[in-house]
């Protein structure tokens, strides 16, 4: 995947993409986009989630570390990109084990307070 | 002497007479000012990183505690459509990040034709999405407060139709409760619309980078915009790579 | 053109402009040159005269809710007294005590230090030009402007009964203007992101040679901090009232159950920000009062290294604690207890820079300046409100206290005592350097004691009466806590009285003050070493820093030839002159 062009890297203030690397980069996505969409319709059963959210993770990081050039970024941009997903991580993972603590505290009093 | 015009005018003058005119007169060199402006950019990635992910997480509070009304409610959702625009957005990001490397190496033209091209891909994504959008609120499926409590709101949240279109929704021995499907409608419709809305700014940039590379403003010294925009715009395609799993392809 | 070095008899030295039309106040001229402006300095006073606007309505709102709550108007036995008439209608206190919180947390509270005396020193510290993205700073003050018009406007059309923490259901579902309010507040986040991002950068790319990570003025790590807490925060605070906006709107289902909705997933979703922006608040205040000790003790700050990475430890762990506003919320007793936990431990740093600051005053020289008082005053009442907030963080207590005034007490220590104050502190300590001009130092220290006074006389009632079970957001009271209020009612005024005289003192210094010396405390920054008030570049050439000149005050002795302080040159070093030209 990594197909480097020695003869433009050093150009200007970032690294240069080569136009092969480009294009293969395209093809995985395009690739990947097909394989989540067949996935989608074997009976995965409860795992439809994580075969999705695999393949979405890599498509990301391929977008990231190539089109976006943090292959070949400064350290402290890294660093940022890969904070903000902790905290996302951080926010969703409070939130959902908290949900899935209360629900059925919701439900139970759900029953004993309905009018029906 | 008011004006902020000639108060930049007269920096750069004083400053640096023999420096680019696009040195601000605060940064010392060009390296320091592209680094900088990438930090920022980075920094504002993050931020809309953290936009999103309160979407995410309402996400998946509501997909975990009601998986049955997900896998139902997604059936309304068009696969192919979102198969296709997930392709053109992709396709987008190839010409975005192509559209860099011209500016690196100099490529005026180059560079034209790419913004041109990552243009024309947004543009198809949003034609999609209304095609998408005008036939959910066909059926019903867009919901509509009252602009006073109890008044009649302007769209009636009312599907007319079972996902698959064979049996009307009435009929539906599997339908969720009315206002459970208003709640993975409310999901999706902010979670595609904010992503809509940042679409039409990065196409609200990607003209402005188009005039300026017009003026030939862009070369290997300076590319910095470019980059930049480029960068949103990915960043942006990330984020419809993780919204199109999660909305169109729940199946279990 | 510029600005140079003066030489003083005695091998001393100090900064004069070349003109005085070289100042940054005059440089440019016109309405349109302050409106327009990317200089970081007139950006600052920009904000300084929007924000004191926004402080006065808020105080205005503040005195209303104090003078309402003089009667209880319920006998002991919770019946409706006709002998004590209210002020206010129930509808008018729900609109006056939101519009106080909003307009206080964010008009003023969120954006006051670092808008006003960040934007002015941040890059004067750091002998810096301007900060690194000049337009998008104007960008953020035009914001903050949107801001305030947005929230006049929700004032005028139909007000705002929400609280300023806009729960759902209710701000669902009520009549009043809350769309307006949520867009105020949704720009003003804005405003916030822009600044800290602003800061962010210049930090990272614009420090000078001489000056490593560990050897920056602790103002700036705290705006750093801070900065991080702003760009991973604000943005959920964005969506959450895009959302609300949208739901309110379109009748999209989120947080509202009639459309499907959860409302605790509201609250975590507001929390999430607004916990953190707690310590957007409060940091800033920290690095301020960091400046105020070390400057007034003539001393190198103690613990220099912990109290800057304390400040980094309070912005991480000020993500992991936004339930504990939720304890009685319908929160999950599992995450409650995690909250708890972790809510305690976020007084270890705290504890550690009031520790620090108090060891820095140990055996310094203390001079007992106006912004001495401040930074004096904000030890004592940030001490009390930290440590009131740790019954607030046990489950247990918290059950009890929750929404009664004990919670507003501690929060107001924790806000007033901590930002208000050092916002003050700071004025103070950065006016001469603002204007040029200085302010009458007994006044102005009269106005500071009179601020701790009124201060603690509202607010310590509050604690009581809030142990005993006053609720908060309650209009009619019962009997029993009528002295409480009204001690407090009084305190407000005199916290009033000693606002209204530091503001009257500003302007008459603007108007007669006395010219201020070049660096009147003796204060060993960068952001000292420029004239007064500073070119409009900041500095022709970068001042020369080297290790060991931050915090350390031997190099800088009383001006031979008037009031303040100037430099000694370096002790003679080839190639090494001291001073510039």
């Amino acid at each position: 995947m990594h197909a480097h062009d020695s003869g433009h890297d050093q150009h200007g203030f970032s690294h240069v993409m080569p136009i092969k690397g480009l294009l293969a980069i395209f093809f995985a996505l395009v690739g990947l986009t097909v394989a989540t969409v067949v996935a989608a319709q074997l009976p995965t059963g409860r795992f439809d989630i994580v075969v999705a959210m695999v393949i979405a993770v890599i498509k990301a990081l391929i977008v990231a570390t190539w089109f976006m050039h943090l292959r070949h970024d400064k350290v402290l941009n890294i660093i940022a990109f890969a904070g903000s997903l902790f905290f996302v991580i951080l926010f969703l993972g409070f939130a959902m084990l908290d949900k899935g603590q209360y629900e059925s505290d919701l439900a139970r009093n759900a029953a004993i307070t309905a009018p029906r | 002497m008011s004006s902020t015009a000639t108060e930049t005018a007269h920096d750069a003058h004083h400053f640096h007479d023999d420096q680019a005119w696009h040195l601000a007169h605060h940064f010392e060199t060009p390296h320091q000012q592209f680094d900088s402006g990438k930090l920022g950019t980075w920094l504002f990635l993050v931020t809309e990183v953290l936009f999103f992910s309160g979407l995410f997480v309402a996400y998946g509070v509501y997909r975990m505690t009601r998986p049955e009304l997900f896998t139902y409610a997604s059936g309304y959702l068009d696969t192919k459509m979102g198969a296709i625009n997930t392709v053109v957005l992709i396709f987008s990001s190839l010409t975005a990040a192509w559209a860099v490397r011209c500016a690196q190496l100099g490529n005026r033209k180059g560079l034209t034709i790419n913004i041109v091209l990552t243009l024309m891909c947004a543009a198809g994504f949003m034609v999609i999405k209304y095609l998408e959008y005008s036939h959910k609120i066909h059926i019903g499926l867009f919901p509509g407060a009252p602009a006073e409590p109890g008044q009649e709101s302007m769209w009636n949240f009312n599907p007319e139709w079972a996902p698959g279109e064979k049996v009307h929704f009435a009929d539906d021995p599997n339908a969720p409760a009315l206002h459970d499907l208003k709640n993975f409608f409310g999901v999706y419709f902010c979670m595609t619309g904010l992503h809509g809305i940042h679409v039409m700014v990065g196409m609200g940039l990607w003209i402005w980078m188009l005039i300026r590379n017009l003026k030939g403003q862009f070369g290997p010294k300076f590319y910095g915009p470019v980059d930049f925009v480029a960068l949103y715009w990915h960043i942006v395609d990330i984020i419809w790579i993780f919204l199109f799993p999660l909305l169109y392809l729940i199946r279990h | 053109m510029g600005q140079h070095t003066r030489e003083l008899s005695n091998g001393t030295f100090t900064y004069e402009l070349d003109s005085p039309n070289d100042s940054y106040l005059v440089h440019f001229k016109g309405i349109k040159s302050w409106l327009l402006t990317l200089d970081h300095k007139r950006i600052a006073i920009n904000y300084l005269v929007c924000i004191s606007i926004a402080l006065l309505l808020g105080g205005i709102y503040a005195l209303l809710l104090r003078l309402d709550l003089w009667n209880g108007g319920l006998t002991a036995t919770g019946e409706v007294d006709p002998n004590q008439s209210k002020l206010l209608t129930n509808d008018q206190y729900n609109h006056a005590f939101t519009v106080h919180g909003a307009v206080m947390t964010f008009l003023v509270l969120i954006p006051g230090i670092p808008a006003i005396l960040g934007n002015f020193a941040l890059p004067l510290m750091l002998g810096a030009k301007d900060v690194a993205f000049p337009r998008l700073n104007l960008l953020s003050w035009y914001l903050w402007v949107s801001g305030l018009i947005c929230f006049l406007y929700t004032l005028f059309m139909g007000g705002l009964d929400t609280g300023w923490t806009f729960y759902t259901p209710y701000s669902v579902t009520t009549n009043t203007s809350v769309i307006s309010a949520l867009f105020g507040a949704f720009m003003l986040g804005f405003s916030s992101i822009l600044t800290g991002l602003n800061f962010i950068v210049t930090i990272h790319k614009m420090r000078p040679a001489g000056m490593g990570w560990f050897e920056m003025p602790l103002f700036l790590w705290s705006l750093y901090a801070t900065g991080i807490i702003q760009l991973l925060a604000t943005p959920v605070l964005g969506i959450t009232l895009l959302m609300l906006i949208v739901e309110r709107s379109f009748g999209l289902g989120i947080f509202d159950p009639a459309y499907g909705g959860d409302p605790v997933l509201f609250q975590h979703f507001f929390w999430f920000y607004s916990h953190p922006a707690v310590y957007v608040m409060v940091l800033p205040a920290m690095g301020v009062i960091s400046e105020l000790i070390s400057t007034f003790s003539r001393k190198p700050v103690f613990g220099y290294k912990m109290i800057a990475m304390s400040s980094v430890a309070i912005a991480f762990l000020g993500f992991l604690v936004w339930g504990h506003h939720m304890f009685t919320s319908g929160q999950s007793p599992l995450m409650g207890t995690i909250f708890s936990f972790i809510t305690f431990s976020i007084a270890i740093p705290s504890a550690i820079k009031v520790f620090n600051w108090l060891t820095t005053m140990y055996k310094g020289s203390v001079a007992l300046n106006t912004p001495m008082i401040y930074a004096l005053s904000f030890l004592g009442l940030f001490g009390i409100g930290g440590l009131t907030g740790l019954f607030l963080s046990t489950m247990a207590t918290d059950i009890m206290l929750h929404d009664t005034y004990f919670v507003v007490a501690h929060f107001h220590y924790v806000m007033v005592g901590g930002t208000i104050i050092a916002l003050l502190g700071g004025l103070h300590y950065w006016w001469p350097k603002m204007f040029g001009k200085s302010y009458n130092s007994l006044v102005a220290k009269t106005g500071g004691i009179l601020v701790f006074i009124g201060f603690n006389v509202t607010f310590f009632p509050q604690f009581v009466m809030g142990s005993r079970g006053m609720p908060r957001r309650y209009h009619m009271y019962l009997e029993q806590f009528q002295s409480f209020h009204q001690w407090s009612t009084i305190g407000a005024f005199i916290l009033g009285l000693g606002m209204f005289m530091a503001a009257g003192n500003f302007i008459w210094s603007l108007l007669r003050g006395p010219k201020a010396p070049v660096n009147p405390w003796g204060a060993s920054t960068l952001d000292w070493k420029t004239a007064t008030p500073p070119y409009y570049h900041n500095f022709d050439v970068e001042p020369e820093v080297r290790p060991g000149d931050i915090y350390h005050y031997d190099r800088i002795v009383p001006n031979p030839e008037g009031p303040g302080f100037v430099e000694k040159k370096r002790d003679a070093m080839p190639a090494e002159t001291g001073a510039k030209h």
